[in-house]
């Protein structure tokens, strides 16, 4: 059952992935994010970790994806005229061929370290997924989170900064 | 007491620095500067040599300067009978030359420029003389070389001042290059350079062998300085200099270094009986060579500077048969008569508006007592003219290579002094008496200025005093005070001449000079050109320079020529090519990957990270 | 049945090599900005999946700061995009070559 459901996300998440790549139109290509954010959601949930599962698709799914669906119609890039050119055809197979390598090597490893090793099959992690997360990141991981707050405001601020149209006057525009 | 011994360093330095920083705005005060920075030390100087003449001794390390391993080298000082006498010596002769270069000088635009030089000799050679190791005696050597490079040609416009001062620094290098070999020996073999544990260690550790090389090795370095046979050849050039230069450091101070360095090592030579032996035969040659070249000079400048190589050759004679105190006693006097005949021969330049050539004077006594009095006690000093002083010191060399056994030596010694009186007073009777010779140099000849003649007459009164230093002969205060640190070798006076005898010969060979000198004098026969073979030979200075010039100098412009053709356009500049064609090349294939293209940028960056998972999954 | 540790890393490294697949030959700055996001998960995959073979808490906690910073770099990025289109009214990398002097 368990494997099933592996099976099905991951074939999910590749295909999402590989079209994510594939389609000339960014339009397409954030939706197949999507799909692919929603199908790693799933494996999260296999994986016991419903916290996580919840905030990916919240976050990634929700928030991160629609702000790149909206700078995309911002930019009016969905049209015919915008649709790039890509990389040359030797280029794209010598890339295609070093991920492959890149992935026969990582394989290579993991198969050699943990080869044929289930994850661990007792019983689930934690009963209370979220209050053992928020333990953790008051407790050990407190002084972390509290940078990435601060990452968070920095952000903020910059977008900002960066974003912001002169308005004072035409010459000290850049170009 | 350390701290006057330094302040006396120090005086002449602070003088240098302040003339040479602010010269130009100073003026007419860096004479002032200069003068009052050598008579505050020459002042000290003289409590020194009271605190050493009452006991005192010193030897004190200020500062470690280099600390390697087991060697190390110290700035330090010592302070004995023979640094002091040193000391006093240049202290007391750079005063009365500076109070001198007041009234030379003046009028000369580098005239701030030349007291920082004076200073800044005065200081290399306090150095040299006070050091209480090889290491900083070598400093200072190569401080008064510096100095006298600068100060040869310090009217550099002149081409020929500059050549002869390189002539100087050049013929000097290949001097301290032998010296610091020796000193490379003594730290391969005793691993010390301080005078105290070098001298104390040498007779324990030392072969025979070693210890004549070392001393040979310092003997050529002493050459160099010392304007030795053959590197004397550059001390007669030397007088390109401005005339109390010439005084200073090429007749009274500078080369008497290496007479100093000899004595100061009197262990290493009593060591090597065959080092000593070779310096006291390099010294007589030396004063045999350059008196017979003096003989028919004309210039002078130069008759004085070949009498100093030759009197310096006396002094090695001293210390090359173990007389290291009648070595350093003829220095004493020495700095005296002949920085006082200097100083009379810029007098007389003065007045004869820098005319050099002896031809063209005569008669100038009339005009110029002061000058011409105290050069005539110069002379007689030099002559060997009891009471004077050279006759006490140059006779106790004489005495010393007698009773050393070496009688070949004391012989040509007493020829030289033949010689010696007989230059010096043609010199005297060509410039001072008969007629004159250039009516109209003589119209306008005049005796110099009080600031010139001063120095003039208190040198005078040194050159015929201060022999008494060393009176009796042998027996002086000069030799009681030199006794513990000089070592001097007395020798008994056992068969042959007397004592007596042997003052007596020494002055009539200079009466006979001096008689000879005269006779030619009122033949009229002084000066004229003469046709003799062996004149023309001593005119053309045995042909040294010209034996130099194609035994060294031509084939080593030949072969850097050579060298400049083959090695320089071939080899060197292939290298220079080719290096630079292989970083065109390799900044050609590296450019390629700067493209700019971010994309790009990812991919080599992608690359790289398989290499190195490549690598770590390989382990 | 459970499913091997293999898979879950296998299909991880996968996911990576497809961003990096996608980094590469898109020219697109915003598709290659969504190719990273999908690195991203990729590597939070991996997080997750070790969390649960080790048991521990600690690989959750990272991936939450991952996704936090990823938000963070996410409004930065596009903040830039859109400064970017502004000024040179293209999205393509490779017209953008600032980095060559």
């Amino acid at each position: 059952m368990e494997q099933i459901f592996f099976f099905v996300f991951a074939a999910i998440a590749l295909v999402a992935g590989v079209l994510l790549v594939a389609f000339r139109n960014p339009v397409y290509s954030a939706l197949s994010l999507v799909a692919a954010f929603f199908a790693l959601a799933g494996l999260f949930v296999l994986l016991n970790a419903y916290f996580l599962a919840a905030v990916q698709i919240i976050v990634y799914a929700g928030a991160i994806m629609v702000l790149f669906l909206f700078v995309i119609m911002l930019l009016n890039l969905g049209h015919a005229g915008a649709l790039e050119r890509v990389a040359g055809k030797y280029r794209r197979v010598a890339v295609v061929l070093l991920a492959a390598v890149l992935v026969a090597q990582l394989g290579f490893m993991a198969g050699r370290h943990w080869a044929g090793t289930p994850v661990s099959d007792e019983a689930p992690l934690f009963t209370d997924n979220v209050n053992a997360i928020g333990k953790l990141l008051y407790t050990r991981y407190l002084f972390p989170f509290e940078v990435v707050s601060l990452i968070l405001l920095v952000a903020l601020i910059g977008v900002m900064v960066m974003v912001k149209r002169d308005r004072g006057g035409g010459e000290s525009r850049s170009r | 007491m350390l701290t006057v011994v330094i302040l006396i360093i120090l005086f002449p330095l602070a003088g240098a620095a302040v003339n040479g920083l602010f010269g130009h705005r100073l003026r007419e005060a860096s004479g002032y500067i200069g003068a009052a920075a050598v008579g505050l030390s020459c002042v000290l100087s003289l409590r020194v040599l009271l605190w050493v003449a009452g006991g005192g001794e010193l030897n004190e390390n200020v500062y470690t300067w280099i600390a390697a391993g087991s060697f190390k080298a110290a700035v330090g000082f010592q302070v004995d009978a023979l640094s002091t006498i040193m000391i006093v010596t240049v202290t007391a002769i750079s005063f009365l030359i500076h109070i001198y270069s007041f009234g030379y000088m003046r009028n000369d635009p580098g005239f701030a420029r030349f007291f920082a030089y004076l200073n800044l000799f005065v200081f290399s050679m306090l150095v040299l003389v006070l050091a209480n190791n090889y290491l900083l005696m070598f400093v200072g050597w190569e401080g008064v070389g510096l100095c006298s490079y600068l100060l040869i040609g310090f009217w550099y416009e002149r081409k020929s001042a500059s050549d002869a001062g390189k002539k100087a620094f050049i013929v000097n290098r290949i001097g301290d290059f032998g010296f610091l070999l020796g000193i490379f020996l003594m730290v391969s073999y005793l691993g010390t350079v301080q005078y105290t544990e070098v001298f104390a260690k040498a007779p324990l550790l030392l072969s025979t062998g070693v210890a004549t090389a070392i001393a040979l090795l310092l003997f050529v370095g002493a050459c160099g300085k010392s304007a030795q046979f053959p590197l004397y050849v550059w001390l007669p050039d030397a007088m390109e200099g401005p005339t109390p230069v010439s005084s200073l450091i090429h007749a009274a101070t500078m080369v008497t270094a290496g007479v100093y360095m000899v004595a100061r090592s009197n262990v290493l030579y009593t060591l090597s009986p065959a080092a000593g032996t070779v310096v006291a035969w390099v010294g007589i040659a030396t004063a045999l060579l350059a008196a017979t070249i003096a003989l028919v000079n004309t210039d002078i400048k130069r008759v004085l500077a070949y009498s100093t190589v030759s009197q310096l050759g006396y002094m090695f004679v001293g210390v090359g048969v173990g007389a290291y105190t009648a070595g350093i006693f003829h220095l004493f006097t020495h700095a005296f008569f002949k920085g006082l005949m200097f100083l009379a021969a810029g007098s007389v330049m003065h007045a004869m508006q820098d005319e050099l050539d002896m031809r063209k004077m005569g008669g100038l006594l009339g005009k110029m007592r002061v000058t011409g009095v105290t050069f005539w006690v110069g002379a007689l000093a030099i002559a060997g003219i009891p009471p004077l002083a050279g006759f006490w010191s140059k006779d106790e060399i004489l005495v010393s290579a007698y009773r050393s056994g070496n009688v070949a030596i004391w012989a040509l010694g007493v020829a030289g002094a033949v010689l010696t009186a007989f230059y010096m007073f043609r010199l005297i009777f060509m410039t001072f008496h008969g007629q004159p010779r250039d009516r109209h140099l003589y119209e306008h000849a005049h005796e110099s200025p009080y600031n010139m003649t001063a120095p003039l007459v208190s040198l005078a009164l040194g050159s015929a005093l201060v022999g008494f230093v060393g009176v009796p002969p042998g027996h002086g205060w000069i030799d009681a005070f030199l006794s513990d640190t000089a070592g001097a070798a007395h020798h008994p006076a056992s068969g042959g001449l007397s004592g007596g005898m042997l003052v007596g010969i020494s002055i009539l060979a200079g009466l006979l000079g001096i008689g000879f000198a005269y006779r030619m004098h009122r033949a009229g026969r002084l000066g004229a050109a003469s046709s003799n073979a062996l004149h023309g030979l001593l005119v053309r200075k045995w042909y040294v320079d010209e034996i130099y010039h194609a035994v060294v100098v031509r084939p080593i412009h030949r072969l850097s020529q050579a060298l400049a053709r083959v090695l320089d356009a071939m080899v060197v500049d292939g290298i220079v090519n080719g290096l630079g064609l292989l970083v065109k090349g390799s900044g050609w294939v590296v450019t390629r990957f700067q493209s700019g293209n971010a994309p790009t940028y990812a991919l080599w960056m992608v690359i790289g990270v398989v290499a190195v998972l490549y690598y770590v999954s390989g382990n | 049945m459970a499913v091997p540790v293999t898979y879950y890393l296998i299909l991880s490294a996968m996911l990576f090599a497809i961003g990096v697949t996608g980094v590469l030959i898109r020219r697109n700055a915003i598709v290659i900005f969504m190719c990273i996001e999908l690195m991203l998960n990729a590597v939070n995959l991996l997080f997750v999946t070790m969390a649960r073979y080790m048991g521990s808490g600690s690989g959750q906690v990272f991936v939450f700061f991952v996704m936090a910073v990823s938000a963070a770099e996410v409004a930065v990025g596009l903040a830039i995009i859109i400064a970017l289109y502004r000024n040179r009214q293209t999205l393509d990398v490779g017209e953008v070559n600032l980095l060559k002097w």
